[in-house]
Order: structure tokens, then sequence, then C-alpha cells
């Protein structure tokens, strides 16, 4: 037996799925377009007033960003469901959790990365104070990964059921509150000037629970969908 | 393990399952050895795809076991994948991505056979000149002869194929006749359910009806 060693056939997948992102670029421009609407959308609702929206700024900007990522969940799995080569994932001969971490990170990079590079105009936009940007930025680049991964199982889930979306949400938004509380929390507490170092430490330790337990739990979950 | 193996073989052991509270099948037992094909045929809802997808290892039994040269195949997880191939209702292709670069996706991440490259896949199924082409342009025959491709391109001695005549002309069929032929004359194991009367010789062949 020759099967490729575990490294090679995670890139093997990463660069399948980018390669399927870059071919369907439209997709990708939605959860994007959604986080950039919505935010703008609140100096518009509640008046523009810059002490007011500095105060809301960091939950309104974390909260649509969650909402970006839950919007753009059902993707990860769906098109592979329909074709049938989900089931070829299934069979083919190396671990599914090395397949699954493989799935989530190209499609992190396709939707979460985005919102990380635009949330800086975002920042400008309610006027963050300059302290409680980088700091934006950190717990993005934390937190979004552990929606993606966390938000996969969820999918792994409901991936057979013709009407996911709903129950998706319910199973996986009680799970995102964890990370909304801290990183929201940490943007403000930066915003005060105050150290931050203890928010960053636990969204770190979620992201690790996250990366280790994650995949695991969506090869579980997907292997009971698809029998 | 390659698919001369003298030792190569398939065993069901009073396999069970049910779905949605009735039973499709009870106590089924076969053997597929090497060079042998396994022909299930049946009434719609006869649990036809139930019995290929446990064979593959995607469903568990809910009574029984199957025994891949002796082991259970729960037991040798992904070694027994890599000597399976499957070929269900859906072709398992992207449709945004060529023919070739399917096929090689397929490679990479299986047993590689080392004589045949995708391209070469891909003409044996009358594809050549195809290639470069979205798998989303193929007709569904094409499509489907796409499908067959990935069972040349890895070693794989035991062939699973769920109606693999779906939608494919007389052409079509004849050269997947001729694959699963070779095949077996080289030693391969073929599971097929199909509606269509398979031509393969019959000393090899072994009927299995659920309907009966």
């Amino acid at each position: 037996m020759s099967t490729a060693p575990l490294s090679h056939a995670f890139l093997i997948l990463f660069k399948r799925d980018l390669t399927l992102a870059y071919r369907k670029r439209a997709e990708i421009v939605n959860p994007l377009l959604f986080f950039v609407l919505v935010t703008a959308m609140f100096p518009l609702g509640i008046g523009a007033d810059p002490a007011q929206l500095r105060d809301i700024g960091p939950g309104i900007i974390w909260v649509a960003a969650l909402l970006a990522a839950l919007l753009s969940l059902e993707t990860i799995f769906r098109s592979d469901f329909e074709d049938g080569s989900l089931e070829q994932l299934l069979l083919c001969p190396h671990p599914l959790s090395i397949l699954m971490l493989a799935k989530v990170a190209a499609h992190w990079v396709t939707t979460g990365l985005p919102l990380l590079l635009v949330a800086p105009l975002l920042a400008v936009l309610l006027d963050l104070p300059e302290e409680a940007r980088s700091t934006l930025l950190i717990t993005l680049a934390l937190g979004t990964p552990v929606l993606s991964l966390v938000g996969t199982i969820g999918v792994a889930l409901t991936v057979g059921l013709r009407r996911g979306g709903m129950i998706l949400s319910l199973l996986v938004l009680p799970l995102y509150v964890p990370v909304l509380i801290f990183a929201a929390s940490a943007v403000t507490t930066a915003g005060a000037g105050l150290p931050v170092s203890a928010h960053l430490f636990l969204l770190t330790a979620l992201l690790a629970l996250a990366v280790s337990l994650s995949p695991a739990a969506t090869a579980a979950a997907l292997r009971i969908s698809l029998s | 393990m390659s698919s001369s193996s003298p030792a190569a073989a398939l065993d069901a052991e009073n396999l069970t399952c049910i779905r949605d509270d009735r039973t499709l099948f009870s106590d089924l037992s076969f053997r597929v050895e090497s060079g042998q094909a396994l022909v299930v045929s049946g009434r719609n809802g006869s649990g036809k795809t139930t019995l290929l997808r446990t064979l593959s290892g995607m469903r568990m039994p809910d009574e029984g076991n199957i025994r891949w040269c002796g082991d259970d195949i729960y037991r040798l997880g992904s070694d027994y994948n890599a000597c399976t191939a499957y070929v269900g209702h859906r072709d398992g292709s992207k449709l945004d991505l060529t023919p070739l670069e399917n096929l090689a996706f397929v490679r990479s991440l299986g047993d590689p056979n080392p004589d045949l490259q995708p391209a070469q896949a891909l003409a044996t199924v009358d594809l050549a000149g195809f290639e470069d082409v979205a798998t989303r342009n193929l007709s569904a025959g094409q499509q489907r002869r796409l499908a067959l491709a990935r069972l040349l391109i890895t070693r794989a001695p035991l062939w699973i194929l769920d109606e693999p005549f779906t939608s494919l002309d007389t052409h079509g069929i004849a050269i997947v006749e001729e694959l699963a032929h070779n095949h077996l004359v080289n030693g391969g194991m073929l599971v097929v359910t199909s509606h269509h009367m398979v031509n393969l010789d019959s000393t090899a062949v072994i009927h299995l009806n659920l309907s009966a």
C-alpha cells in the first residue's frame, strides 16, 4: 500500500478547495458584503454620534462577523454533499479528521480571512480608538477560526437535512457566545486603555481547544449523517 | 496489498439491515473471491444501495460482520478503504474542476496505479479531448464515464458500483463491461447493482436477488 502521507493529504484537499473557491468567486463575496453592509448600516440607524459609536462599535463588528460566519457555514459541505464527493472523502484511505481540518482551513481562508482584511476600515468607520484597532484584528484572527471550526460540527450534523439552516443556527449560536463575549469585551477593554492579555489568552485557549477537538467531532458527525 | 493476492476475499456473514423500522434484508451471507463478481438485483427499495453502502464501510450493518481477507472491515479502517473503489448514485466529481483535475485529486489521495496516468484513464473511457473542459459542461453520460474512470487510477481490487450504467449509451455500456471484464481477469473483485443485464463471463458471477 502506498497512499500519500497525512500532511500531503491535507495539502491536496486544501488546494482543491481553494481552487474551487477561486472558480466560484461570487460566493466568497457574500459573507464579506454582509459584514460590511450590516456594520455600515448602524451609524445610519442610530445616528453618527462618535462617542456612542465608539461605545457599541466592538459589539457591532463582532456580532456582524459572527452572523457573517454563520451565513457562510452551510457552503462548506453543501456542494460536496450534492455531487457525492463527500462520500468519496469518507471512503478515501486517510483519517477523516485531517481531511475535515483541511476543509475548515480552506473555508476560513476564503470566508474568515476577508473579514479580517476589511475590519480595519470598519474600525475607522465606527471611530474605534487607535489602541482598540489592533486588538480588534487580534481577536478576529483568534476568534473567526473558532467560529469556523465549531460551526463545521453543526454543519456536519445537519448536512443531510433538507431544511437544516434553522437547526444549524440553534445548534451553533450558543457555542459562539463565549467567543463573542471575550472578543467584544477585549476590544472594549483595549479602547479604555486597560490590559487585554487575559481575554486574548482565553481566546487562544478556545482556539486550541477547537483545533484539537472539532475535526474529530466533525468526522464523527459526518459519518452519522452519511450512514 | 495487490489485486492478485490469492487470499483476497470479501465475506459477508449474516448481514441484517434495518431502515426506518423496516427490515431490508436479514441473515445475508456471501463470499466474493478474487476474480468474481457479485451482481445484486431486486426491486426498487429492496435494499441494493443500502447493501452496497454497507459493504463500502459507509454504513454499519445492524447485525452481522463484513470481513476483508479475514479481518473485520471496521477494524481495518482506512486500510480497507484503500482496497475499495465506490461509485454511487452521485458521481462524486467536482463540477467546477476539469476531468483531469478530478482524476488527479482522486489519484493523489488513494493508492495510485503506477501504470496509468489520469490522461490515459480518460482515454480508456473515451473522454480523450475533454481533459480541460469543466466537468459541468460534460453530458450526463460523459460525467458517468468520468466517475468510472476513477476506478482505474487507483489500485483498489474491490470495485463497488451502484447502477454504473445509468445515463450511459450502448457504447458507454460496452466500455464499462470491458473494464469490469479486464478487472476480473486480473484478479479483481466486483460488486454491482444493475437493472441492465450485466454481460460478464457467467462462471465468475454470483447472483444475489434481494427480492427473492
